[in-house]
């Protein structure tokens, strides 16, 4: 063996080493997925289609599908029952005081409402539904919505990317248009001529208190 | 006013007389083989507020800030939030996949994740982004459990997720990854790809022990500093790919409905935010004389720097004593020693951080957001504390 053989030799052993024993980049744990295990997981879709599987679904299949499986906590018409999700209707509602987020007035892709039908829905009996279901389901909403008409029928050949609404999205701009929150030198002494109380929590009187059953108490602001 | 023994005329009979707990033996030391607090801390709870919320598997419990002290949030009480109840998930039973943009899709059991070299142990606040985001249009909920609990602080054990990444081999053209996790809603969450490779861990331990089931278990992600909807329970997959995945939890919710009516979306950092924790509406003033003020604060940019704690409302402040560890993206804990002499009291805090923020006002807040936008209200809370102690949550101008 060459000097420069013996030196290429050496070097390789130094890796190898390194590699093995001593955590370099790999540690060789884990073993391959399988294609049938990456079919099964890997559920989601993108607004670019990516994910969409084969088949289709009419706006009437999913009107019959809707009722049976989505409107008593949805209501027959996406209106929402309780305080569960409203799904339809809402336009022109964003600047309002009481902002009604739908998937017609507020949400920006289609791919998300597939994607979330299939992932999670219905409630408590979550991927149970077939690819053709689930295209129906999409399609009764979108017409709930206005989007598309009553003899529509979805696939991935004619997904609609945008809904409505996308436009009036836009990245986190905070560190740019708030800007002013950076300050190394805020107030410390009479930084106002006076204090008066504005607002009061026990005007509302809706926090849970253990002695007291206030929980159908329904005021402004929710979590979903 | 509770008791304070100024002076006695009488002895004490808890001091002259013999009591039960001094002349019985008590129980042995395994009695209790897995301890629980003491029978006098039952209010000592998580709680919620059931008219938030359509149902109880996808909702919300918020942490008894008031009643906790230290930096450390003991697991038992750190808020829950789920989207479709509690997974429980043996871990035998548990996989965890890389797949999408990679050389090679791996999957991986819980004992190949522990075998995993690099292991580190990292203390980081975990705040839900909609901590606060029933206060947008004013005072709203008496009390800090309520306002500000859904945060917990505690001490994760895991591998950076950067190792798994690199066990698969992430594509150069790799720019994202979808975390998603095994429970019943199937929780995705986009995150950018530097991000990934940044700080964020795969963990399956925290405080010393097993993630609880309703924090996870057996395996969730540790996104440090960012909002809490993306640090994916049950842990079940992450797939690299080159844009966002535009998910439900990053459209139609966890993006920021602003007055003019657009959206800011993957708003994923918390900024600096505090809150006073004692006194506080839980936690009324009982006594004249000396006092001890306390609270925590934190920020998803870095480490808490200061905090300054007012009196009178905002008009005038003083610098609070930050005590006990500080580490970046985590909860500190400060005081504020103080006489009481019964008089009225509007109590704010106001935190800053290492990168030179400082936590705004409601109202400064508002002039940029408007009041619908749910998330990531990080504005200065108000406790109006009156001559008998009470505390109430209350705005001010």
């Amino acid at each position: 063996m060459s000097k420069s053989a013996k030196a290429i030799a050496f070097l390789a052993l130094a890796v190898a080493c390194t590699g093995g024993a001593f955590a370099g980049e790999r540690a060789g744990l884990g073993r391959p997925a399988l294609p049938e295990e990456l079919k099964a997981w890997d559920i989601d879709v993108r607004p670019d289609g990516q994910g969409l599987p084969d088949g289709k679904g009419s706006v009437s299949d999913g009107e019959a599908l809707f009722q049976t499986k989505c409107s008593s906590c949805h209501g027959e018409f996406g209106e929402g029952a309780g305080r569960w999700p409203v799904l339809a209707g809402g336009k022109d509602s964003l600047t309002s005081d009481r902002p009604e987020k739908t998937i017609g007035s507020f949400w920006p892709y289609t791919s998300t409402v597939y994607d979330y039908i299939h992932r999670a829905m219905p409630f408590g009996d979550a991927q149970s539904l077939k690819p053709d279901e689930v295209y129906a389901l999409t399609a009764y909403l979108m017409n709930l919505n206005d989007l598309v008409p009553g003899d529509f029928v979805l696939s991935r050949g004619n997904f609609p990317k945008d809904l409505p609404n996308e436009k009036n999205f836009y990245d986190d701009d905070r560190e740019t248009t708030e800007k002013t929150f950076w300050n190394n030198d805020p107030c410390m002494s009479n930084c106002k001529d006076k204090v008066e109380v504005t607002g009061h929590a026990a005007i509302l009187d809706v926090t849970p208190d253990d002695q007291k059953d206030n929980k159908d108490e329904k005021p402004a602001g929710a979590v979903e | 006013m509770a008791p304070t023994l100024a002076s006695a005329q009488t002895p004490d009979p808890l001091i002259v007389e013999r009591q039960e707990w001094t002349q019985y033996l008590g129980d042995g030391v395994n009695a209790k083989p897995y301890g629980v607090p003491s029978k006098f801390e039952k209010d000592v709870v998580r709680r919620e507020v059931e008219w938030l919320t359509a149902s109880r598997q996808s909702s919300v419990s918020f942490t008894p800030l008031h009643a906790l002290d230290g930096v450390i949030t003991p697991n038992g009480l750190c808020f829950v939030r789920h989207h479709g109840g509690e997974a429980e998930i043996d871990p035998d039973k548990h996989r965890f996949m890389i797949n999408g943009m990679v050389d090679k899709p791996l999957v991986f059991t819980m004992e190949d994740i522990r075998r995993m070299p690099g292991r580190v142990n990292r203390v980081y606040f975990l705040e839900c982004a909609a901590n606060s985001g029933m206060e947008w249009r004013g005072s709203q909920l008496n009390g800090c459990q309520f306002t500000h609990g859904m945060i917990h602080n505690v001490v994760y054990t895991g591998v950076p997720l950067k190792a798994f990444l690199n066990e698969a081999g992430v594509s150069a053209k790799g720019k994202w990854v979808l975390a998603e996790g095994a429970d019943a809603s199937a929780m995705t969450r986009s995150i950018p790809l530097e991000k990934a490779m940044d700080d964020c861990l795969v963990a399956w331990a925290m405080n010393g022990e097993a993630l609880r089931p309703e924090q996870g278990y057996p395996l969730r992600l540790v996104v440090p500093g960012w909002e809490g909807n993306m640090w994916i329970k049950w842990l079940r997959r992450v797939e690299v790919g080159d844009q966002p995945w535009a998910q439900r939890e990053e459209t139609s919710k966890y993006t920021d409905l602003l007055a003019d009516g657009r959206s800011r979306q993957h708003t994923f950092l918390m900024d600096a935010k505090s809150v006073v924790t004692n006194p506080s509406p839980q936690s009324p003033l009982k006594s004249k004389g000396p006092n001890v003020l306390s609270g925590v604060a934190w920020s998803g940019r870095g480490a808490i720097k200061r905090v300054d704690v007012s009196l009178d409302g905002g008009k005038n402040w003083r610098t609070a004593r930050i005590e006990g560890p500080t580490f970046p993206r985590a909860m500190a804990r400060f005081y504020v020693d103080f006489d009481w002499n019964g008089q009225e009291l509007m109590l704010q805090s106001r935190a800053m951080d290492d990168s030179g923020y400082v936590q705004p006002t409601k109202n400064e807040l508002r002039k940029f957001r408007g009041t619908n936008s749910i998330y990531h209200n990080n504005g200065i809370q108000t406790w109006l504390v009156r001559p008998d102690g009470s505390a109430e949550n209350v705005e001010v101008s």
